[in-house]
């Protein structure tokens, strides 16, 4: 089954190729991390987590999202996913793979990463998360395997799989409890302190997970035969629609409670990310973009017309996908540390090295995906030969 | 390969040989008198806390002794910016070191006081809750510790900690700089220096109370703004002082229970 990523057309091995040479230059840029220290990246005394934790927490809401699409099927028996749930599967692979890779180069001594298994300790979040992600990597893995197999050989999966499937779907959204758990337990960061951080995570991860599927399902029936129909592509157009919606009340939920009750540690963060605080503003712009671009997307989406048309919804994908990774890559951790729990405004921004090697982690996923999706396809016969 | 079953058992059978002659001198050492005993003039302690006096603290304008006495045992090194900036003692402006005593119309002085703060070895110590290799943990004695073998250097520990105590070594802290500089000034052989990509603190001295001496801060201020002692003992200095004098906490309402106490 594996050999079918071994043939490819040009297309396939050129992309692989560029895919690679990302790869390759992230890994140089690591090794230089590796010797110089993490100085190397934008973080400072004040700021200790940025672009790398920001990303992590990202991809863990795309890999949860793979959900979307294994509930309806395997919950509600909704024939339409059948189609799409092993590639809902195969990008929460490459989506925990990333977000492992992204807390390995996070790490100050990553040769001593064992120690967390060496010296488990359930009272730190971070023990729970390295398990839940590692369970989910291994769910996903197995699921896939198994499921991809019987289409192959033309059978009916094996009934013992089922409950495993079962066990996929609150295993997902505890990927992302426990991510949220790990900001919003510490009474050291205001910002984090809310307790519909979770739910907000899940919400935009259910509206940015699906979007990407969207899109991934519309490039690949442009380049292969496949052609997952228009009845799912809609019924998940409506799924990002409705998280969407739920992640915008979500956020105006944590704006009235910040600014309403009007207490400076709760509302300075917010300040400073809209409007900036003692000049420092570099993330205000992006806020303003983030912002709109993600209830004019809602609007598109929520609108049947607008949905239907595969170009708007495309645009519509695209938008929800830019605003949820401003607000989630790129805003929310930084937030946490400006002002720092003393007061002090510190700036961050990913410098050269920081964001290559970021790049070559995503290449890297992206290469997973690449491969996977290749595999999947073949099986099912819906390539050019 | 070269080795077949029975060359497996020979070598298999030298090596447990080896294992149990070196147990049995690792014993026969072991007889002998330990380097490791614990010194008899060791200060022990239920409770350890410090109490700063801020009003002798402000007596000396530009007082840097305690902190230089400090860093200097401490190997703390100087990178000479405040991005990569390491230090486990240090000033700082009375409205950053209680954000919540705001109040624009309190004395002067404490306005524009220096506040000398450091780890606050709560005793409910979130970094401690959060660290996944209980690289830092709390002992006996109320001192939180750290283990820079174990650290991993996720920095969750400085998320946690509400009073900015803690630094992450960004660059090798063994290092020199562009000038060919040591970051470390006179490196103390009695004490470790640290790896990149570690977290480091104030360890209330550890290293120290274990000879029966006072910490480096303490033993340093001529003006005898900095108290240290065991809180559980009812005749101890700090508790004499708390009973006497008004004292505030950094941030208790975060419910860390701070053991660093300040005289106002």
């Amino acid at each position: 089954m594996l050999e079918n990523a071994l043939y490819g057309d040009r297309k396939y091995w050129g992309w692989l190729a560029l895919l690679i040479f990302f790869i390759g230059v992230g890994f140089l840029f690591y090794l230089q991390q590796l010797s110089y220290g993490l100085g190397i990246t934008g973080l400072s005394r004040d700021v200790t987590w940025g672009f790398y934790i920001a990303q992590f927490t990202f991809l863990v809401g795309v890999a949860a999202s793979a959900v979307m699409v294994v509930l309806p099927y395997y919950l509600h028996n909704y024939k339409a996913f059948g189609k799409l749930t092993i590639l809902g599967e195969f990008l929460a692979i490459a989506s925990v793979t990333m977000c492992l890779l992204f807390i390995m180069v996070d790490l100050g001594q990553p040769s001593r990463a064992v120690n967390m298994i060496l010296h488990p300790t359930p009272r730190s979040i971070l023990f729970w998360d390295m398990v839940v992600l590692n369970g989910y990597l291994f769910l996903n893995v197995l699921i896939s395997r198994v499921t991809l197999n019987a289409e192959r050989k033309g059978i009916a999966p094996p009934k013992w799989i089922k409950p495993i499937i079962l066990l996929s779907i609150p295993w997902a959204v505890s990927i992302h409890t426990v991510t949220a758990f790990i900001y919003c337990g510490l009474g050291a960061r205001p910002f984090w302190l809310t307790a519909i951080l979770a739910p907000r995570f899940l919400a935009s991860a259910f509206a940015a997970g699906p979007a990407l599927l969207i899109l991934l399902c519309l490039v690949i029936r442009r380049f292969t035969k496949f052609d997952p129909g228009k009845e799912p592509i809609q019924k998940l157009a409506e799924i990002v629609a409705y998280a969407m919606a739920a992640n915008i009340f979500f956020v105006a939920l944590e704006l009235f409670t910040a600014l309403y009750s009007s207490m400076p540690e709760h509302t300075i963060h917010f300040r400073y990310l809209f409007f900036g605080i003692e000049g420092a503003n570099s993330l205000a712009p992006w806020m303003w973009f983030c912002e709109i671009v993600g209830i004019a997307s809602l609007i598109l989406l929520l609108i049947p017309k607008f949905r239907r048309d595969e170009n708007i919804l495309t645009a519509a994908c695209i938008g929800v996908f830019i605003s949820l990774w401003i607000d989630k890559g790129l805003a929310m951790v930084v937030a946490g540390f400006v002002p720092s729990p003393l007061g002090k405004v510190t700036e961050y921004a990913p410098t050269f090295p920081e964001l290559m090697i970021s790049l070559g982690i995503y290449a890297f996923g992206f290469f997973l995906i690449t491969i996977f999706y290749k595999i999947a396809l073949s099986v099912r016969k819906e390539l050019p030969n | 390969m070269g080795v077949d079953r029975r060359g497996f058992f020979k070598i298999a059978g030298l090596s447990t040989l080896a294992g149990m002659a070196g147990k049995t001198s690792m014993d026969a050492l072991a007889q002998g008198e330990s380097r490791f005993a614990p010194n008899p003039e060791a200060l022990h302690g239920k409770r350890w806390a410090m109490v700063v006096d801020m009003e002798k603290c402000k007596s000396k304008e530009g007082c840097k002794d305690c902190i230089l006495a400090c860093h200097q045992v401490h190997n703390v090194p100087d990178f000479g910016n405040p991005k990569d900036e390491v230090k486990w003692i240090w000033k700082e402006q009375y409205h950053h070191a209680f954000p919540s005593q705001e109040n624009e119309y309190i004395k002067d002085d404490l306005k524009h006081a220096n506040v000398l703060v450091f780890c606050n070895h709560c005793d409910n110590p979130p970094c401690v809750r959060v660290c996944p290799t209980q690289a830092t943990w709390d002992r006996k004695d109320g001192i939180v510790m750290m283990d820079w073998h174990r650290c991993i250097g996720c920095r969750y520990c400085i998320a946690a900690c509400p009073y900015g105590s803690r630094s992450f070594n960004w660059r090798d802290p063994r290092g020199v700089d562009e000038e060919e500089e040591s970051f470390i000034k006179e490196t103390n052989p009695e004490f470790p220096t640290r790896t990149r990509g570690v977290v480091e603190k104030c360890t209330f001295c550890d290293e120290r109370l274990a000879q029966g001496l006072l910490p480096a801060c303490v033993e340093a201020c001529t003006e005898g703004c900095l108290k240290f002692g065991d809180l559980e003992d009812p005749e101890s200095e700090v508790r004499k002082l708390l009973a006497e004098r008004f004292s505030i906490r950094r941030k208790p309402e975060l419910g860390t229970q701070p053991e660093v106490y300040y005289l106002v």
